[in-house]
């Protein structure tokens, strides 16, 4: 992302203007448009004309428009985000308070107006045009019969495709369907890997799996490279890594990223921070209960004692519609900061992010025991603990 | 097309739904009639005693009656039946005369709602006395009533309402009422008596069977009716029973090995077989592999000199048909033992005896130990312990003492009893004490217990469900030889026959069994606890996944993306929060889930609530949690199918928690 264009006064109002270059950058934005900003962006909208005779026509004409924003949409897979709301501003084409609405696209800049920036959203911003952007990944996770393809960016773990087989067990006499089923199973995620993991970006690309199958795997590929001269792959073969993971489900991405020949090799990336954060908060839940919370009531109850020294949070709480609530969140983050205390913003699309949206989106890691506050916790208004991932009580 | 049809076990619901939309067919070509039944409506002079104009208010009375009403009560059938078939007595001229009259006056007191036969009987028994006759009659009219409204009764309680009801006035009528009836049918020489007439008068159990069906899916009569214990006995009481045994242990324990030598020395694996293993394993320097290589057949497995994935076989022991699984003792492949041993009835536990080897598989971590709880808490209580290798050192009985008492305590522990746990020295290499009895001097100076193959013979065949709803887990799919393809999986509940509809998987799919084999052997029906595979034919391979269930269609099984749980947390690094991202094995499926809610802590021996919403779950505590999968899954409540409402759940490699399914929605 390239920020153009910044003017923010002391009151926190004013707008900022912002060129997204890579796909990355849209998750950005979604994460810093919320309903009621104004966003201002070249267009494409269909116009009707109608001539003097009374016939019409219809033409697609590229104009600026500027909505205020009343919904946001975003496709994670295609990494599109799509606006809509009204025409607030005067225009040739199109009537004050019509529909319209926008496609962000890449390379072409847009304005955000906001009522108010919080530190937060101007975080966001900061972070969106670091420019030493760390690693992207490709890790494939498979076990016999199942694979994902993933892309691991900066901020956000993609799922480009999965590979469900169902290989026949080895069994008395048989032993040909095993085998042939799984040269198919091996070649459908080559081709996979061939479909989806751009060698130009991709710095690495981790095969992880339980057993020998990422080294069957692996040897597999590279015969069939040979054979079929994919070149390709043969001219990426030192970013291939093999690594353990337990199974070929999506979430032992985790232990992938966890690996200390990973970590070495991609030291700074987000997705790894993160799940060593949430790592910290496990093993501190395990080891001093009274020293780790989660749950909203019981992390704001730390911080009014400014008890904490790690905050993590999801970013999805962020992304709310009520004003107030994310108000709280900023202000919570504000004080834990003040006082002293790290913030840890996941990134809802890791897969340790989606683990902490799950659980309740906000944890805590205080620097001294506070039992009282788990003594607190009895009856029905523990609202922030149970309220998180399910709204269907009994 | 017709023709190719197996018209003996058609079910005829299925084949005639939507016969009434065809175009073209009048009304009459629905029902086909018997010459009896048809005989109601056409007059016959020859036959008739009564008037034509009483026969045609009585034919539409018979019309009248709403062909939509199914359920009508089986005593109103009975009653129009009554005058269907009904015949008058042969009388003389006198009586004749004397009942005819008698008839049609109370025929213009009642109306057409009685029956002529009931008329007829009443009259003759009161000797044709009007006042006597009408009240009969028509106190039999008012009680019969409030009965009418209880569909299904069958006739004979009915009958007995009458007679208690009438019983204070006139005790003896009802006897009375009987014989002549009975009388009539025999003597009355123009109904030959018809298998229609006669069969109908029975209580028509067969027509009721086939108005019931309440369920979703349609399945044949046979299937639906079939007495499960019953085909049982017939089937399989002159056969050996079947047991399934899972072999279980640490890595290199050497279990392929012991299994391996096992089935050489019954005469499961052919002296050329072997020769050829044992040539092809010196040929890779791995001698010892060459029992091993019997179960590990595929080339990674024999190359790397492990076991991956579970291997089966069979061996017959004096009292029983024995299938080993052999399961494989990796960390990695443990999803592989576990749906192996979903499968099994009981476990053979294989430890190394090799000093230093027993105690890296026995500590925290090893397989040994997580085996052993494994198969314990997927409902083995059964389980054979052997100390293999105990050649290694010498056969010292110190050495087998030592690790029998350590392995004594943990087994109590994991919940095994010990009366269902026995010891067995032995060498899988060598082959001592295996289905011999011990010839080495070194172990015959201290044990003289049973050999390998009396262990195995000795274990208690657990009950098997045959009467309850059929349920099948698929843990195999692969394609048989000729058409469709192949699930291979247990019969967990109930009975599979050939020709059988099913209910495949969460979907509900159905499917047609097409065959069933079962060690090789085709078979027309099976039972609970067999392994079985199965050719399905109505619906595709790609809506079968290994793990799915196949049930019975008349009592499905509950499908749900969420449920609850009561767990036991085993030894975690990680203590278990909300939202914490769990493996569910269930049976052989292995699918990701979520830890959506933690109801209650709960007190481990007592079930107590210890704690409401605990924040976090720590190591060996058992509580109620909910669990949410991305798919929807067949899982049953642990209270109505022990079998299939056990679930596991493994993080990163490790069980976490074992535990049972107390709640569906």
């Amino acid at each position: 992302m390239k920020l153009l264009g910044k003017y923010v006064d002391k009151g926190m109002q004013g707008n900022v203007t912002l060129m997204p270059e890579e796909s990355e950058d849209m998750w950005h934005a979604y994460n810093l448009i919320s309903e009621g900003d104004s966003v201002r962006s070249t267009t494409i909208r269909k116009v009707q004309n109608e001539t003097a005779t009374g016939s019409s026509t219809s033409n697609r004409v590229r104009t600026t428009l500027t909505i205020a924003v009343e919904s946001i949409d975003f496709d994670t897979q295609a990494c599109v985000l799509r606006l809509k709301g009204r025409n607030i501003e005067e225009n040739q084409y199109v009537k004050m308070g019509a529909y319209h609405t926008l496609d962000l696209e890449l390379n072409r800049k847009f304005e955000l107006r906001k009522p108010e920036w919080d530190t937060i959203a101007l975080e966001r911003i900061e972070m969106a045009c670091d420019p030493t952007h760390s690693a992207d990944v490709a890790a494939v996770v498979m076990q016999e019969g199942l694979a994902h393809v993933c892309l691991i960016t900066a901020s956000m773990t993609l799922v480009r495709s999965k590979i469900e087989v169902s290989i026949p067990r080895k069994r008395k006499g048989s032993v040909q369907q095993h085998e042939k089923g799984l040269a198919k199973f091996y070649e459908q995620v080559m081709q996979s890997i061939l479909r989806h993991v751009n060698f130009d970006v991709v710095k690495c690309v981790l095969i992880a799996s339980p057993g020998f199958v990422r080294d069957q795997f692996y040897d597999y590929m590279f015969q069939q490279a040979v054979k079929m001269d994919y070149k390709l792959l043969l001219d990426n073969k030192s970013k291939f890594m093999l690594v353990h993971a337990s199974s070929g489900f999506k979430h032992s991405l985790k232990e992938v990223l966890q690996d200390p020949a990973v970590v070495s090799k991609m030291s700074d990336t987000k997705a790894a921070g993160e799940v060593k954060a949430l790592e910290v908060f496990y093993m501190m839940l395990q080891c001093e209960p009274a020293k780790a919370f989660y749950g909203k009531k019981h992390v704001l109850r730390a911080s009014e004692s400014q008890a904490i020294e790690t905050l993590l949070i999801s970013d999805n709480l962020f992304r709310c519609q009520d004003v107030n609530l994310r108000k709280e969140y900023v202000n919570l983050v504000e004080s834990v900061r003040d006082a002293g205390g790290e913030v840890k913003i996941f990134s809802s699309m890791h897969i340790s992010g989606e683990q902490l949206a799950q659980l309740t989106g906000i944890a805590a890691i205080l620097r001294f025991p506070m039992p009282e506050l788990e003594d607190s916790d009895d009856d029905e208004d523990e609202d922030g603990a149970a309220g998180g991932g399910d709204s269907d009580s009994d | 097309m017709s023709r190719h049809r197996i018209v003996r076990t058609m079910d005829y619901n299925d084949e005639y739904d939507g016969y009434d939309d065809v175009y073209g067919h009048s009304v009459e070509d629905e029902h086909c009639i018997s010459p009896t039944d048809a005989q109601q409506w056409l007059y016959d002079r020859a036959r008739g005693q009564q008037s034509i104009s009483a026969f045609l208010s009585k034919n539409k009375n018979i019309e009248e009656e709403d062909p939509d009403e199914e359920d009508e009560d089986a005593s109103f059938e009975k009653a129009r039946r009554d005058s269907e078939s009904f015949q008058m007595p042969q009388l003389d001229e006198i009586e004749q005369a004397k009942l005819s009259s008698c008839v049609d006056e109370v025929r213009s007191v009642v109306g057409d709602a009685v029956s002529e036969r009931r008329i007829v009987e009443t009259s003759m028994k009161f000797d044709y006395d009007m006042q006597k006759i009408l009240d009969e009659i028509l106190n039999e009219e008012t009680k019969k009533k409030p009965t009418k409204k209880t569909p299904s009764t069958p006739v004979l309680p009915v009958s007995a309402a009458k007679s208690s009801s009438k019983s204070a006035p006139t005790p003896p009528p009802k006897i009375n009422l009987k014989e002549p009836r009975r009388g009539f049918e025999i003597a009355s020489p123009k109904v030959p008596s018809s298998p229609v007439v006669s069969g109908r008068n029975t209580p028509v159990d067969g027509d009721d069977i086939s108005r019931t069906p309440a369920s979703l899916f349609k399945v044949s009569k046979e299937q639906a009716q079939r007495n499960a214990r019953q085909l049982y006995e017939k089937e399989r009481s002159d056969q050996k029973s079947h047991i399934h045994m899972i072999v279980i242990g640490h890595v290199d324990a050497g279990k392929s090995t012991l299994m391996g030598h096992l089935l050489f020395d019954t005469g499961n694996v052919s002296q050329r077989v072997m020769h050829k293993h044992e040539q092809e394993s010196k040929k890779l320097g791995k001698q010892s592999f060459m029992y091993a290589w019997v179960l590990d057949e595929t080339g990674e497995e024999r190359a790397r000199g492990i076991t991956m994935d579970v291997g089966q076989s069979r061996i017959e022991t004096t009292s029983k048909i024995v299938t080993l699984l052999d399961a494989p003792g990796h960390k990695d492949f443990i999803p592989n033992m576990i749906s192996g041993a979903t499968q099994a009835d009981v476990a053979l536990l294989v430890v190394d005896a090799t000093r230093g080897e027993f105690e890296s598989g026995f500590e925290l971590g090893g397989q040994t130990r997580e085996h052993a709880i494994l198969v314990r808490s997927l409902g083995v209580n059964q389980l054979g312990v052997v100390i293999n290798k105990l050649d290694t050192v010498g056969w010292s009985q110190e050495r087998f003492t030592e690790i029998v008492a350590k392995l004594k305590s943990f087994l109590k522990q994991a919940g095994f009893k010990e009366s269902d746990v026995t010891f067995t020295p032995c060498s899988g290499l060598t082959g001592e004490n295996l289905t011999k009895k011990a010839q080495e001097s070194a172990l015959t100076s201290w044990y003289n217990g049973p050999h390998l193959l009396d262990v195995i013979d000795n274990f208690k065949i657990p009950e098997r469900a045959i009467d309850r709803p059929l349920r099948m887990s698929v843990s195999d799919i692969y394609k048989g030889t000729g058409s469709g393809f192949c699930i291979s999986g247990r019969v967990e509940t109930g009975v599979l026959c050939l020709n059988d509809r099913v209910l495949v998987g969460a979907s509900r799919e159905q499917a047609q069994v097409k065959s069933i084999t079962m060690d090789e052997f085709p078979h027309t029906s099976v039972f609970a606890g067999d392994q079985v595979s199965v050719t399905l034919a109505g619906v595709d391979i790609n809506n079968v996944t290994v793990g799915c269930i196949i049930c019975d269609p008349q009592t499905p099984i509950p499908v749900t993306l969420r449920f609850q749980a009561r767990i036991i947390v085993f030894n975690v690094k990680v203590p278990i929060t909300m939202g914490f991202p769990v493996l569910l094995h269930h049976q052989s499926l292995i699918e990701p889930a979520v830890v959506c809610k933690l109801a209650a802590l709960i007190h481990k021996s007592t079930g107590e609530v210890v704690k409401k919403k605990p924040r976090v779950l720590g190591n060996n505590s058992c509580a109620l949690v909910e669990l949410e999968t991305t798919r929807p899954i067949c899982i049953e409540r642990y209270a109505d199918f022990k079998e299939l409402g056990r679930i596991m759940l493994r993080v990163a490699g490790v069980t976490i928690a074992a535990g049972m399914v107390t709640k569906i929605r």
